[in-house]
């Protein structure tokens, strides 16, 4: 097939978006569920400029840039403290989008490693095929991505808001938004007094989003869109670390996992390294693991049991468990970003870019919380809260590349969960090198016969094979 | 140790457990379910079938990650929300 040309791809990509409601800046999605109640605030409730709901990256985001640009900004969190609530593997990949608002931001925070070294293993069983990736240009700044242990990492970053002048209330739980007319006007916090009122509300609660569903800009979720991680920190003495993964300094390794490492079940895996300890787990899709009856933690064993990975954490202690969910569907499962006196961001708004070559979140987390804190500050200087304002806050998405990120890939979701990707692709890969790879007195053999006759065994068509290139294609390629 | 039984796992997390639950089991729904779908993908085993067809539900240990209710195909079968501010799960490593 042709490839099409620059200009004609970008024709079609804008022809797609039209089509699909883009330019409203509403993704399709199922009707939303029957409105909830809408309740006005009670009187005398504390007026903010801005309220944003939940600390993490894309919360204390906006909140920074909401306050240095001088608006009263509360923001609520409803753990002990930020981060307490929150898990990811973590590799954060957006270090030069962070350098933007805070500059060196990393001689300061709470980091493990700086990422020089990504590898996306193939696994099935027994073997493992990898692609290691690493280069010298990811060790200097503003450095490429690095490890973090999120209780500590979003516990700075909120810090950072509040040094920009926001106030950060913790244990504070956020039920529903407060409604005059089609307005949204505030929050209700689970507590007594609970009412607070703001021009502009942020919904950064996560990727439940609650929130968004009060507000009835979400739909509920279907198990086949998100995903279940579940992860260990592993402690590990820092020289180990350094000699086991090759390391020089303070650079780090991102390994990711796909194939027969989470068995049946649609996912993967990944291992991070951070200064004395690893981060390693499996996601599973949760309709995945329904259906094959999985349970999360087997899996996670079943992983640090294959023979690729149990000697990478021999002698690992666990230091902590954590679980945590991830939406994948994508472009297909974003909200409705914004409606009047409200936005919604970071996972809330289901931005995890989940596909294959990519995991990543935080990064889109810290775009769209700027972008939304920079939309209730240009909403302040007009004065005008309405839907119609604060729409430019997908205009400003898109500037930041990321509503075109997740159009572009639309594809890859469900591409990346089939089985045949899942299983029998990373299997043939694994099987194929095995036959390059072996010696035994016999004849060697060129790789297609090799292909072929491991399609052969695995009972696939080359039809199914082509049309699985093709919408790899279309989802990675152009 | 690199491997470890689940409730030893589950040590390593720190809880400060509210005394009302975030999570109500309608008990009802549950015993007409077939799927149970809740047993096999709650990250800390806290849905136990029980041999009359009930489910034993602990909320205490909960991560809070809402796979239960995604992963619920009985209408109304979980209610779920947040524990109430500063309860529940509180991860210092993650």
């Amino acid at each position: 097939m042709a490839l099409l040309s620059k200009e004609a791809s970008l024709a079609l990509v804008q022809q797609v978006h039209r089509l699909i409601g883009m330019k409203n800046g509403v993704a399709p999605h199922d009707a939303p569920r029957p409105r909830p109640q809408r309740n006005a605030p009670r009187p005398g409730a504390e007026r903010f400029d801005v309220i944003v709901v939940g600390a993490g990256p894309a919360g204390s985001a906006a909140a920074l840039v909401a306050a240095r640009a001088g608006l009263k900004v509360l923001l609520l969190e409803r753990g002990e403290y930020p981060g307490a609530k929150n898990v990811s593997g973590a590799a954060f990949y957006g270090s030069a989008i962070l350098h933007d608002l805070i500059p060196n931001w990393w001689e300061q925070a709470p980091v493990e490693r700086y990422l020089t070294r990504r590898v996306l293993a193939f696994m099935t069983a027994e073997t493992s095929v990898a692609i290691d990736f690493r280069t010298t240009r990811f060790a200097e700044p503003p450095y490429n991505g690095f490890s973090i242990l999120r209780p500590k990492f979003d516990r700075w970053f909120a810090d950072q808001a509040v040094a920009a002048g926001a106030f950060l209330l913790n244990a504070a739980v956020v039920d529903e938004v407060l409604w005059e007319d089609d307005q949204v006007v505030g929050v209700r916090v689970r507590r007594d007094e609970g009412d607070l009122r703001a021009d502009v509300v942020i919904a950064c609660d996560g990727a439940n989003s609650f929130l968004a569903k009060n507000a009835g800009l979400q739909r509920e979720f279907h198990a086949h869109e998100m995903s279940l991680g579940v992860k260990e920190v592993l402690a590990l003495d820092e020289a180990i670390i350094r000699e086991r993964f090759h390391l020089h300094d303070n650079d780090g390794l991102a390994i990711e996992y796909i194939g027969a490492i989470t068995e049946e079940v649609s996912g993967g895996g990944f291992l991070y390294t951070n200064r004395d300890s690893l981060s390693l787990g499996v996601i599973g899709q949760i309709s995945s693991l329904a259906e094959h009856k999985r349970r999360p933690y087997e899996l996670l064993e079943t992983f640090k049991r294959h023979p690729a990975v149990a000697p990478l954490v021999r002698g690992g202690r666990v230091r902590e468990y954590s679980a945590h969910i991830i939406p994948e569907a994508g472009w297909n499962m974003l909200p409705k970003l914004y409606t009047g006196g409200m936005l919604v961001a970071g996972d809330a708004a289901a931005l995890c870019f989940v596909a294959g070559l990519y995991l990543e979140g935080i990064n889109y987390a810290i775009q769209s919380g700027i972008a939304a804190g920079e939309t209730a500050v240009a909403a302040h200087q007009e004065r005008d809260f309405s839907a119609r304002s604060l729409a430019r806050y997908v205009e400003r998405l898109r500037a930041r590349h990321v509503i075109t990120d997740f159009a572009n890939y639309r594809h890859a979701p469900a591409l990346v969960n089939s089985p045949r990707l899942q299983n029998l692709y990373p299997e043939i890969i694994a099987a194929g090198a095995e036959q390059v790879f072996r010696v035994n007195g016999g004849p060697k053999r060129k790789l297609l016969p090799i292909a072929l006759e491991a399609l052969r065994r695995a009972q696939v068509s080359p039809v199914h094979v082509l049309q699985d290139a093709l919408q790899a294609g279309r989802s990675f390629g152009w | 140790m690199v491997s470890i039984p689940l409730e030893e796992r589950m040590r390593t997390v720190r809880f400060k457990v509210d005394d009302q639950p975030h999570i109500v089991v309608n008990a009802a729904v549950c015993a007409k379910c077939s799927v149970r779908a809740c047993v096999y993908v709650c990250p800390a085993n806290l849905f136990v079938p029980l041999d009359d067809g009930g489910i034993l539900f602990n909320y205490e240990e909960c991560f809070e990650c809402g796979t239960c209710y995604i992963a619920c195909n009985q209408e109304g079968a979980i209610q779920w929300s947040y524990p109430r501010g500063g309860y529940g799960v509180t991860f210092r490593e993650a």
